[in-house]
């Protein structure tokens, strides 16, 4: 009998991968956060703000996990506010700033499809509670895409003004896609052990999901570029320290504060 | 675009109908702005439906709601004041019927 307790990987290795799926959830969550009075329209306000609560209760159930499987006490609060950003684990698409409503709808539509191929294939993961976890946030997820893509194809489809405004957004967001998709030996030793699936695998779904959005909102697909974003490993984009400074400044200066 | 959204701006009104979990009907919840149906929907469903209240939505647009003038109210409903005997308070009901 092997000495792993988590099946086939090494359980530092699956404290990382958890980090990566949780990190996602918390960043982009955090992000549509800052939209609250700030929407084009008060149903806007609460319909952004429902999604990013759904991302942060996924979060929530993702840095638990990590908590649990590393094992030196740290639960979600500890691992959201005190860790520093060279120890997120987020693709760095997650963390770019909002920019206008139209780069806030692209790179939620690429990250919520994302999330529903992952999570879909995630349901049947040797690990039951990656299985549990997404299972129940499928759900979440499947509506934020509608809603997205909803959005998505409306600006695409819109005005002039909209259609060049989210092409634009989407040629810039564009290049971070390719991040999610780079397996490297931490995503490798979670498809091999039955943690995840083959990123591959998930791409293909995806690539043919985006392709039939962007159809409908008559946008053009860019072009893939080589990517040179490792926010997967902890090598973030400038925006990240930022976006953490806010989110983590109440528990920095009075660790432990509750309501 | 809409026409009332180039006049002001504003996305068309639409009103909300819920069907509550277990419930056999549809019923007025209230009103919200959206650009098309669909995000009617979605407004809906985050609007009034975040606290489970319910299994089923319409939306339909105010403008295609013909309402009553209040100013025919004596003419259109008075009438029937006086007439009780369309209640059906006159039958006794049997014992042995339980639900009715």
């Amino acid at each position: 009998m092997s000495a792993m307790p988590f099946g086939r990987v090494e359980p530092a290795a699956l404290f990382r991968y958890v980090l990566r799926l949780g990190d996602l959830s918390l960043v982009l969550g955090q992000r549509l956060g800052e939209w609250v009075g700030h929407s084009p329209a008060l149903e806007e306000d609460l319909g952004l703000a429902n999604i990013a609560l759904d991302l942060i209760g996924q979060a929530r159930l993702f840095l638990s996990y990590a908590g649990e499987v590393e094992a030196k006490g740290r639960g979600e609060d500890d691992l959201a506010f005190l860790r520093d950003q060279g120890e997120y684990l987020n693709a760095t698409l997650a963390e770019q700033p909002n920019g206008d409503f139209g780069q806030t709808i692209v790179r939620q539509v690429l990250i919520d499809a994302f999330q529903l191929e992952l999570y879909e294939r995630m349901q049947t993961s040797t690990d039951e509670r990656l299985a549990a976890i997404a299972a129940k946030s499928l759900k979440e997820v499947r509506y934020h895409l509608r809603y997205s893509s909803g959005w998505l194809v409306r600006l695409g489809d819109g005005t002039e003004e909209s259609h060049v405004r989210a092409q634009t957004a989407l040629d810039k967001l564009w290049p971070y896609t390719v991040e999610l998709f780079a397996e490297d030996e931490l995503d490798r030793a979670m498809a091999e052990g039955g943690i995840a699936p083959r990123l591959s695998e998930v791409q293909a779904a995806w690539s043919e999901r985006i392709d039939a959005i962007l159809a409908e909102a008559t946008l053009k697909r860019p072009k893939d570029r080589p990517h040179s974003w490792h926010g997967k490993r902890g090598l973030h984009s400038e925006h990240l320290g930022y976006l953490l400074a806010e989110m983590q400044h109440l528990q920095r200066a009075h660790p432990g504060a509750r309501w | 675009m809409d026409k009332a959204m180039e006049d002001n701006r504003q996305w068309p009104l639409f009103e909300v109908f819920v069907r509550p979990r277990g419930g056999l009907d549809h019923k007025h919840v209230g009103s919200l702005h959206a650009a098309d149906a669909r995000m009617a929907i979605d407004h809906a469903r985050d609007l009034y439906t975040r606290r489970q209240e319910g299994v089923s939505i319409w939306v339909v647009p105010s403008k295609d709601i013909t309402a009553s003038d209040p100013a025919e109210t004596d003419s259109l409903f008075e009438p029937a004041r006086d007439k009780i005997y369309r209640h059906p308070t006159f039958y006794e009901i049997p014992e042995e019927v339980k639900t009715l």
